[in-house]
């Protein structure tokens, strides 16, 4: 049980480079707190940096209120779950899971009784005498978590830990890391650049972007009102769509600020009326369709309103074929104004 | 698609056998010499198929001392080439993996140009280096012992180059989860290095087994009592030129004992190059 703080963490390369740029936030005692943004964004190497296998260039990291600076990654009492998992090929699951707490000076009996506690709760209790290259890509990832499960650590870190992992497994993957993470109460962090992951395991969110924090929030607060046209078209899939306020071309839409240049709506936002007559406090857009996705449960539809193409969202199927000309409404409280710098410039909705 | 008509599987194991044939019969034939007496071998023709003389020949070479070197038994030539063979494919194998570690997995300063000087070594073997090595080993009065065989010869660039390609594949990520796990450079090395590189360490030494064991300029150099030498400068030394003097019967007999422990060590270690190639398959 720990919290996690981070103040003005900076990270420079000797080649100059500059990867973490003074980012300051802390984590709540028991959250998932997941670091979210493309790749070279500063993402991993903060958790690096949490983990001790990075040193810090200023700034400061505390565990439980105590720097850690200056320890070594072994004294951190922390555990890691790496993308490729990095067992030991040569050792059995037991001896893998076992490794950190023999190096610690444990006793046998309390080695045994911690390695085959993980191993029921973690479904592995029959592999314990298996090597991992006789193991399927799903149970590694459970070894790497058990291994980190049994060291009892205050802070977990997940380094991407289901990229290695096909689509379906992945979903299974993630409740079951969120389940874990919640049963076991440990204060997480979890860094990926898959915003689905992002969304569904966080408590916090933490969207990064070149080496600065863009947006902290919980998920569905970072959702709803994206600080920036970069989150706006970060979170999400598909993604807001943002369009460049052309002069006048949109004016006279209520609530958008006036001096807005970019305006955003998700693509489930728009409603879709054939004939024209909308109130004029909406955003309403003649579209022509380009394409028609339908996926089942719901339908994505390609279209292009003047000089920029949209994506609309419709549950179950559509009537919609390319070519259709149809009048787009946005309601006007669905509309994310943003500025000449990207930032939003509405305060929450 | 490979060719599977009869003729052609004929001629391919013609070819087969034919090659077996020419590699084989020399080692035969030699079998073959060294269960005859002195007077039968130097009567042409030698008989193809064994004599009567097998454990007389043998138990002479082994127990009773040969006479053109000194009257030292090829039982003390077999210890001491294996003493030399054995202590340089180790001494080799724990110089250039710790050579290799160092380079591999450690930030110090100058790294590069220690990977660069033990890689420059490999231009100057030891025929290059011999007078200032061998003046080094007079020097020191290790003239007849076995550290002055065995020690020039130890330090191996192209082993610690295997080595440390063979640790450059290994995983960032491994490192990194045994420093989390509390492993420090000991320990790494012990636990996770070691056992990783073991079907390495058995292909490298099987052949440096080998090398230590054909050695020849060195040991020639460096001994001169008839006890110190290895089985093959004492084979040279059996040879005379004058034919009547050489005792050819006991020169067969050396030669299939000294060709017995490198074949051992390939026939028993090759087991483990298969198991150690299907592993890393995985």
């Amino acid at each position: 049980m720990a919290t996690l703080n981070l103040s003005a963490v900076r990270k420079l390369y000797p080649n100059g480079a500059e990867a973490v740029k003074g980012l300051t936030f802390d984590i709540a005692d028991g959250q998932l707190c997941v670091l979210v943004g493309p790749s070279g964004c500063g993402k991993s190497t903060l958790l690096r940096m949490i983990a001790g296998l990075e040193s810090v260039t200023e700034g400061e990291v505390r565990i439980d209120g105590a720097r850690v600076n200056d320890i070594g990654p072994a004294e951190r009492d922390i555990a890691m779950v790496f993308q490729n998992y990095a067992l030991y090929p040569h050792m059995k699951v037991y001896d893998n899971m076992a490794y950190g707490l023999r190096n610690r000076g444990m006793g046998k009996g309390e080695i045994d009784t911690r390695v085959r506690e993980a191993a029921a709760r973690l479904e592995l209790a029959h592999l314990l005498d298996r090597k991992p290259s006789e193991l399927s890509g799903g149970q590694r990832q459970r070894v790497a978590m058990g291994r980190a499960i049994v060291r009892d650590p205050k802070v977990f870190l997940f380094d991407e830990p289901l990229s290695n992992l096909d689509a379906k497994l992945r979903g299974q993957m993630r409740v079951e890391i969120k389940n874990l993470q919640r049963s076991l109460g440990v204060t997480s962090v979890y860094v990926t650049h898959d915003q689905l992951e992002a969304m569904t395991l966080a408590d916090v969110l933490v969207v990064m972007n070149a080496g600065e924090i863009e947006q902290i929030g919980a998920p569905l607060d970072v959702y709803e009102a994206p600080a920036s046209t970069f989150v706006a078209s970060f979170i999400g899939a598909p993604s807001m769509n943002l369009l460049p306020l052309a002069s006048g071309a949109f004016a006279g839409v209520r609530g958008v600020p006036a001096n807005a240049v970019t305006i955003g709506f998700r693509p489930e936002d728009a409603e879709v009326i054939v004939a024209a007559g909308a109130s004029t406090s909406d955003l309403t857009l003649d579209a022509i369709v380009e394409a028609v996705e339908p996926v089942g449960a719901e339908s994505f539809i390609y279209a292009r309103a003047g000089g920029d193409r949209i994506i609309l969202r419709v549950a179950g199927r559509t009537q919609a074929a390319p070519d259709d000309a149809w009048v787009i409404r946005v309601p006007a409280h669905k509309i994310h104004a943003f500025g000449t710098d990207g930032r939003r410039l509405q305060e929450r909705m | 698609m490979i060719e599977r008509s009869f003729g052609s599987r004929l001629f391919a194991y013609a070819v087969l056998a034919a090659a077996i044939l020419i590699v084989v019969f020399p080692i035969y034939y030699t079998l073959v010499a060294s269960t005859h007496s002195l007077t039968t071998i130097l009567r042409p023709p030698l008989p193809l198929t064994p004599g009567p003389n097998f454990w007389e020949n043998y138990s002479t070479a082994l127990f009773g001392g040969i006479g053109r070197i000194g009257g030292v038994g090829v039982e003390r030539l077999l210890f001491n080439t294996f003493v030399m063979a054995m202590a340089i494919a180790l001494g080799k194998i724990v110089i250039s993996i710790l050579s290799a570690y160092a380079i591999v997995f450690f930030r110090f300063p100058f790294r590069m140009v220690f990977f660069w000087l033990i890689f420059i070594t490999l231009m100057l073997p030891v025929e290059v280096r011999i007078l200032p090595t061998y003046k080094v080993m007079v020097d020191l009065g290790l003239i007849d012992t076995y550290t002055g065989l065995t020690l020039p010869l130890m330090a191996s660039a192209t082993a610690t180059l295997l080595f440390r390609q063979f640790f450059m594949t290994i995983p960032g990520e491994l490192v990194e989860a045994a420093r989390l796990d509390g492993a420090g450079p000991w320990r790494f090395f012990k636990d996770i290095l070691l056992p990783l590189s073991r079907t390495n360490i058995a292909a490298l030494f099987v052949i440096l087994f080998i090398y230590g064991w054909t050695q020849y300029l060195w040991p020639l150099l460096m001994t001169n009592r008839n006890d110190m030498g290895t089985v093959v400068i004492a084979l040279r030394k059996m040879i005379s030129f004058a034919d009547a003097d050489t005792q050819w019967h006991l020169v067969m007999v050396t030669c299939v004992l000294a060709i017995l422990p490198p074949v051992l060590v390939v026939v028993l270690m090759q087991r483990w190059f298969v198991k150690g190639l299907v592993e890393s398959e995985k």
